[in-house]
């Protein structure tokens, strides 16, 4: 079968001289899609900052095609890029931007060289949504969050531990998804759906993409499927309307840490009945990484957790942030239950449309794990393998020994490129179809040949080093290696719409003035300070 | 016996990791002159920088003569064997150090046995700062071993010091043992002060001159005498314990007779 690239399309001939790139005997991909990971951004440069340690590790010399940076758990912006289109990816979102440091994030992801990206501003606890919610007034909400997408240059509504960072603002948290958020009267649960009906209202590529309430904590898979209930009567035919991000994080049952079992079960039965959810799975590798979300509180715990050091932050009226490294032990009972309830969550969900590869990059594990994950799912050995090496008790109660299935290579394209690029709304990404970018990686892995049930090395190696990656139909590595840097595009979302559209009204600009440190107007960014600007209008629903 | 001498004088920072008995064993001259290092920006061979001699006898020495202060990295992770080195060397020497021996007869940057975790170090000379600390941010501090200084130390000698020992002739700067976690460290001169804060545990003796105690040590008792390494030194020391922000149990033994202006504290006995 052959596949005919031109202008950076995928087309159904060329005419004339082309280069071929003979492929037989290995596997074609679409170039790799990452919804979840932590790469540009204010947290994530803190990060940087809180660690020169890890970078001091993992150093990269200039060539005369690549820039030199430093990689291990938060690499540097050019590292980033090459590392991912090493292993074959051609797109990743960033999912946590305070919206008021959009400028800082942008700026970072168009040093982010080969990769698309895109950026999802935090919604969840700005004080303008939780107003407007707590008052009812869901257009003038729908009218602010289209105006945050176009100011900030954003792709989908993320939020994070919805009125949790809030209430950390005064040292608390919240306990559940109804419990008010204070000064403000409102429960996450109402942001939850509120975010959800506004998403609906704007006719948005993506769902909420939430970080669940009581993330991290024993107990939170009952909140997680609270959660994931409380928007069931929103469901939509053809897509899912929430994503729960890095879900193994919120699949934790038991009263307390010495107590703590998977809730995988529950969680996987769920979804396996609601088609209305889509998740990821936060997978976490045994090695040492670095920590940051939103989620202050939660961070708090792991710093206390941990005796490591830490970062704080708050982002005005918007959001907040926490950021610790973090080592997972193998040897740790707590870990190595985090690490069977990832893998579970994969395997016992059947539809690999809806449940996704990711490392919450590098708060479970840096992304550059991936290629050891696809391993863990193609082959119960593998599993096995490490299993024999984990905390014994850890071992005795996961389910992952009782668990059969393998990944099959069409279900890993799938949650490593196919269902994300559906979930994000991306349409021309994720297939090879007329009319698809040409983002394409070839793997020098025989399907016919190699088991990867029992080769599952072989499948490590392959997707770690991808033989070709092509972005835009231009080949950027060969045998694993950088041969050509080209910029990716940023998208973002552009509602069009004469219904919810924001009234800058002295009101507006008085809170501005009031809440902020910046100007109303200093606060959006012109289209034209993106380097690649790549908008996708959308027609907001009635 | 493999001896290097200094070719000419250095500009730029080199870094010459590959200075250690483990990479120079079984390989002959000609290899070692061949091993790559960093002048700057530019890759070298160590041939271009040092004239490399053999002498026949002792083939676990490397001698290296010459200011060598803007070197850094000699006898990175070596475990066994033996550097002298005739002169001032730069930055890190022996970092993360497993074994052997390394002596300078000069004076050395900083970062000397950098998160070391066994063999040893003397300097006759003086060093700079973060002796036997880790690399910014780690909190893999030195783990083993012993680093013995005649001259004066820096700042923030035994930073995050997980075990091992540091004995100094001299003087220290500020923070001697800030972060320490255990081992001990043993100062013959004065202190610049802020001893051990935010420790956790372990041990440090200054028989000299300190200008103060950090409020968050609690005196405990005056001792005639402390062990240091199996070797009794005379004292008496005015003892205290901290680091209290982070509830710690490390034990500072402060000479009374050298401390006058610490005689208030004996109100609290
Ligand atoms: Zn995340």
């Amino acid at each position: 079968m052959d596949i005919f690239v031109e202008d950076g399309r995928i087309v159904d001939d060329v005419n004339g001289e082309a280069e071929v790139i003979d492929a037989s005997g290995m596997i074609v991909m679409p170039g790799g899609v990452d919804i979840h990971t932590h790469i540009a951004g204010a947290e994530v440069n803190t990060g940087r900052l809180l660690r020169p340690e890890d970078h001091y590790l993992d150093v990269e010399v200039k060539t005369a095609i690549t820039r030199s940076g430093v990689g291990r758990s938060i690499p540097s912006t050019f590292i980033t890029g090459y590392r991912y289109a090493r292993m074959g990816y051609t797109t990743a979102i960033t999912p946590s931007m305070p919206p008021l440091l959009a400028r800082h994030t942008h700026e970072e992801l168009e040093d982010t060289p080969i990769l698309d990206k895109a950026a999802f501003p935090l919604l969840g606890d700005s004080w303008f949504v939780l107003e407007y919610l707590r008052d009812d007034k869901i257009e003038e909400c729908a009218a602010f969050v289209s105006w945050i997408m176009t100011a900030t240059k954003g792709y989908a509504i993320k939020i994070v531990n919805p009125g949790g960072i809030e209430s950390w603002g005064f040292g608390g948290n919240v306990r559940d998804i109804d419990d008010p958020v204070p000064y403000f009267n409102i429960t996450p649960r109402d942001i939850i759906r509120g975010l959800c009906r506004v998403n609906k209202m704007l006719n948005l590529p993506h769902s909420i993409h939430i970080h669940t309430n009581n993330l991290g904590k024993p107990g939170n898979y009952i909140t997680t499927l609270e959660t994931m209930r409380c928007v069931e009567e929103f469901k939509e035919e053809d897509r899912p309307i929430i994503h729960v991000t890095h879900c193994q994080f919120s699949s934790f049952k038991g009263r307390d840490w010495s107590s703590l079992r998977s809730g995988s079960e529950e969680i996987a039965e769920y979804v396996n009945d609601h088609s209305h959810v889509s998740i990821d799975i936060g997978q976490v590798v045994f090695t040492d990484t670095t920590t940051m979300t939103a989620d202050g509180p939660f961070q708090y715990i792991l710093h206390q957790l941990s005796g490591n050091k830490w970062v704080n932050g708050d982002v005005e009226t918007e959001t907040g942030a926490g950021i610790v490294p973090f080592r997972y032990r193998r040897r740790s009972y707590v870990h190595a239950i985090q690490w069977s309830i990832g893998l579970e969550l994969a395997l016992l969900i059947r539809d690999p449309w809806r449940v996704f590869l990711t490392t919450d990059h590098p708060n479970a594990a840096p992304f550059t794990t991936y290629p050891r994950i696809i391993s863990w799912l193609m082959s119960k050995k593998a599993r096995e393998k490490i299993m024999d090496r984990i905390n014994e008790k850890a071992k005795r109660r996961s389910l992952l020994g009782s668990i059969d299935r393998e990944y099959t290579f069409f279900e890993i394209a799938i949650i490593t490129r196919a269902g994300q690029s559906k979930v994000l709304g991306l349409r021309s990404k994720g297939h090879l179809g007329i009319g698809a970018e040409a983002d394409i990686s070839i793997y020098n892995i025989n399907p016919k040949e190699v088991d990867p049930s029992r080769n599952y090395k072989d499948v490590r190696r392959a997707f770690e080093r991808a033989k070709y990656t092509l972005k835009g139909g231009e080949i950027v590595v060969r045998d694993g290696e950088i041969v050509k840097s080209v910029d990716g595009r940023i998208f973002w979302v552009k509602p069009e719409s004469s219904r919810y559209k924001i009234n800058v009204t002295d009101e507006l600009k008085r809170k501005f003035r009031e809440y902020y440190t910046v100007e109303f107007e200093n606060y959006m960014i012109p289209e034209s300070y993106l380097i690649n600007s790549s908008p996708i209008h959308v027609k907001a629903g009635v | 016996m493999i001896i290097l001498r200094l070719k000419r004088t250095l500009k730029v920072p080199v870094e010459a990791r590959c200075i250690s008995q483990d990479i120079f064993e079984g390989k002959t001259v000609e290899d070692i002159r061949s091993l790559k290092v960093w002048e700057g920006n530019k890759v070298r061979k160590l041939g271009e920088i040092f004239e490399v001699e053999e002498k026949r006898g002792d083939n676990s020495t490397i001698r290296i003569l010459g200011d060598l202060s803007k070197i850094r990295g000699i006898g990175y992770q070596m475990t066994h064997g033996r550097i002298i080195i005739e002169g001032n060397v730069g930055h890190r020497l022996g970092e993360e150090l497993g074994g052997g021996e390394i002596i300078v007869h000069g004076d050395t940057g900083s970062w000397i046995g950098s998160s070391m975790k066994d063999g040893r170090i003397e300097i006759f000379g003086c060093t700079g700062d973060y002796i036997a600390a880790p690399y910014r941010g780690s909190m893999k501090g030195m783990r083993g071993g012993e680093i013995i200084v005649h001259g004066d130390v820096g700042d923030e000698a035994g930073g995050y010091m997980r075990g091992g020992l540091i004995v100094i002739d001299g003087c220290t700067g500020q923070f001697l043992g800030v972060h320490m976690k255990r081992g001990t460290i043993l100062v013959k001169g004065s202190s610049e002060g802020r001893i051990g804060a935010e420790m956790v545990n372990g041990k440090i003796v200054v028989c000299g001159q300190v200008p103060s105690i950090l409020p968050t040590f609690t005196f405990e008792d005056i001792k005639s005498s402390v062990k240091v390494d199996g070797e009794k030194i005379k004292g008496p020391f005015y003892r205290f314990i901290g680091d209290l922000t982070e509830n710690g149990e490390g034990k500072l033994y402060i000479s009374k007779a050298e401390n006058p202006h610490l005689k208030f504290y004996e109100r609290y006995l």
